[in-house]
């Protein structure tokens, strides 16, 4: 009895531990975003191609996917999130000759089909909400120097950086940014503004893996299938077993 | 009607009979499965073996077609998964069956293994039967590592590095044994189609060839049990183990129950969390491999971190591999390691019961520490656990020799 209880104790404490160990992936706000409100995706979408492919490609999302599962028509994808001359068949790349990318940032900016999950979904929303301007230009506390500027500020406005001093373990001190502060209002309200970034980082965590609107749909059918199926196996085993445990 | 189906069964029988005189089916069906008598008081720890069987069929059907769209090309492969994952009717499907499938299948072998360290199933006349089983872990850990640089993802081409490099600490011949390897001077696209070919190829015929010797093994000694008696001392006057019951139809039935268990948890895990909340599928192996940017954070999947916390424990390079690679090759020696008198844990002495307790403790957290950054406080406490790991098969043949064991019953409990 001592020694199970021990080894409870031990287990529960190994369980805190790995808790405390996958929770340690860095701080970012969670994104409360909800990959079947179609509502939000349609919306994600839009906010995605109109301020997102000038300059980043979705190269592993075809547009007649997003028809598919965003409920729209093809026609509709044309007309409303089409820029170039691409069709419904095409992938979601950007019009920004790659060659030409490289020259002007030093970097072609990366493609986004998979960021969502490379980086995961609480990163891009906290990502998109962190840009402060200072008087070398737009930086970002998440990503500091980031080659890309706040493509969005005349949504959100203008954020500047609240300065803090904090002293060190040596005792030297030194300022660092405490909280970023609205300065001039953008078109958006700050609420709108967070509600318009959940929906691109649904948006973005569902072009990272359109499969999860086909699994989350068919997983509970599959669930059931399989405890119909287990429940009809305990009974054939306690059946042939009568005779075993008699 | 009766007469049309006694007149198929009738011809049904003469098929039979006519097959079993050119080839022994009905005799191999009989010697392994509807007459092969196993004990008859398997418990939970019993139900391992068959799902190990159940998630490698698994990983060869869908593996099968996985290799229909996958493309072993360094300029190719990761886009090739994204298009399983979104263009292949299903690909989504097969794919996380397979990614899945992979951490299932060290799941149930290490419990496997557990379950044959708890009931001594190592021990005389079983030394063979276990050393096939440590044979097929080997390989699987191979196959595991190959199949994780396929995708061509971050992790993919990091691990590869790492992994690949460690035979870079062999002396004398390191160097030109990675290059050998890698068949470049950095793991490239030559890496990528080596390990293509051995991951579909040569590494599965190496372990369906192991499973089958482990199964020929253990059908020739017969199946230890959670008592470790010997139910072959026991026979009826029809040459029948008293204990034993067919294999077929009790423990067929048995496993059916057990693989639907499985199957919920499996399927649990594949539509609601398929990246096992990053430990079955790493978030950076989501970004394609770039040979100029190195993660910050490299390490192997979960299945592999309690023998990377070993190699990390130890300052020199070639000590760690060395320690890494006893670590493993230590298990080839319990069946001599374990003197005891009695097989299972439940009549062996107190002294067992906490070597194996600890064991398997130190297991899980050496993994957990394998995946950690490696802080000094991490390493230190790696370096406990490392001692301790060995130290429970150095204490083995001293604890098992000296304690007191209690008497085994002559036939099985239930």
């Amino acid at each position: 009895m001592m020694m199970k209880r021990k080894f409870l104790t031990a287990l529960s404490a190994l369980a805190v531990s790995w808790n405390l160990m996958a929770a340690g992936g860095g701080d970012y706000d969670h994104a409360p975003i909800n990959i079947k409100d179609t509502a939000s995706l349609q919306r994600g979408a839009t906010m995605f191609v109109n301020y997102c492919m000038g300059c980043h490609s979705a190269q592993y999302m075809r547009y007649g996917r997003l028809a598919e599962d965003l409920g729209l028509t093809d026609e509709h994808v044309e007309e409303f999130l089409i820029k170039g001359d691409q069709t419904v068949n095409d992938a979601m790349l950007s019009s920004m000759p790659y060659d030409q990318a490289v020259e002007w940032f030093g970097k072609a900016p990366p493609d986004l089909s998979l960021t969502a999950r490379s980086r995961t979904a609480d990163w891009v929303y906290t990502f998109l909400r962190s840009y402060y301007l200072t008087d070398s230009g737009w930086n970002n506390t998440l990503l500091a120097n980031s080659a890309m500027p706040h493509i969005l500020w005349e949504l959100q406005g203008i954020q500047r950086p609240v300065m803090t001093t904090v002293t060190g373990e040596n005792g030297e001190t030194r300022s660092v940014i405490e909280s970023l502060e609205l300065d001039e209002p953008g078109l958006m309200s700050p609420e709108e503004y967070d509600a318009a970034i959940v929906d691109i980082t649904a948006f973005m965590a569902y072009i990272a893996e359109p499969a999860a609107l086909d699994r989350l749909r068919m997983g509970p059918w599959v669930l059931l299938f399989l405890t119909v199926f287990t429940f009809l196996a305990w009974l054939l085993y306690k059946e042939y077993w009568k005779d075993v445990k008699k | 009607m009766a007469k049309p189906a006694s007149t198929l069964s009738k011809n049904a029988d003469a098929l039979g009979q006519w097959v079993d005189k050119r080839l022994p089916v009905s005799e191999f069906w009989k010697a392994h499965i509807s007459e092969y008598y196993a004990p008859k008081n398997f418990n939970i720890m019993y139900f391992f073996g068959s799902l190990a069987l159940l998630v490698l069929v698994n990983q060869i059907v869908t593996g099968i077609f996985l290799t229909m769209h996958y493309k072993p090309d360094a300029a190719l492969a990761f886009g090739s998964v994204e298009y399983i994952m979104r263009d292949v009717d299903w690909g989504w499907l097969i794919r996380y069956m397979h990614s899945t499938g992979a951490s299932a299948f060290f799941i149930v072998v290490y419990l496997h293994m557990f379950r044959a360290l708890m009931y001594g199933s190592y021990q005389k006349p079983r030394e063979l039967v276990w050393i096939l089983g440590v044979l097929i872990y080997l390989v699987l850990m191979a196959e595991a590592f190959m199949g994780y640089v396929l995708p061509w993802g971050q992790m993919s081409y990091w691990g590869a590095q790492v992994i690949v490099s460690l035979f870079g600490a062999i002396p004398y011949v390191g160097d030109a044994l990675v290059e050998w390897i890698r068949g470049d001077y950095y793991i490239a696209d030559a890496t990528l189609n080596r390990f293509f070919a051995l991951h579909v190829i040569a590494l599965p015929l190496a372990l369906l060839a192991l499973v089958v010797l482990h199964l020929a093994a253990l059908h020739e000694v017969g199946s230890n049990n959670p008592d470790g008696v010997d139910i072959k001392q026991n026979k009826d006057e029809n040459g029948i183990p008293r204990d034993g019951i067919p294999f077929h139809p009790y423990y067929t039935v048995k496993d059916i129950f057990g693989v639907g268990v499985f199957l919920l948890l499996f399927a649990f895990v594949l539509f609601y969390a398929p990246d096992g909340g990053g430990y079955f599928l790493e978030k950076d192996n989501f970004a394609p491999s770039d040979p100029l940017v190195t993660p910050n954070h490299i390490v192997p999947v979960w299945y592999f971190t309690p023998f990377y916390a070993i190699l990390r424990a130890v300052p020199d390079k070639l000590m760690g591999v060395v320690l890494m690679g006893a670590a493993i090759f230590v298990l080839f020696l319990m069946p001599w390691l374990d003197r005891s008198k009695v097989r299972s844990i439940r009549y062996k002495g107190l002294g067992s019961k906490i070597l194996l307790t600890v064991f398997a403790i130190g297991f899980v957290r050496l993994g957990m520490l394998g995946m950690a950054e490696g802080t000094p406080a991490e390493t230190i406490e790696s370096r406990v656990w490392t001692v301790i790991y060995f130290a429970f098969f150095a204490l083995m043949p001293v604890v098992t020799s000296m304690e007191n064991t209690k008497p085994v019953p002559e036939r099985v409990t239930t």
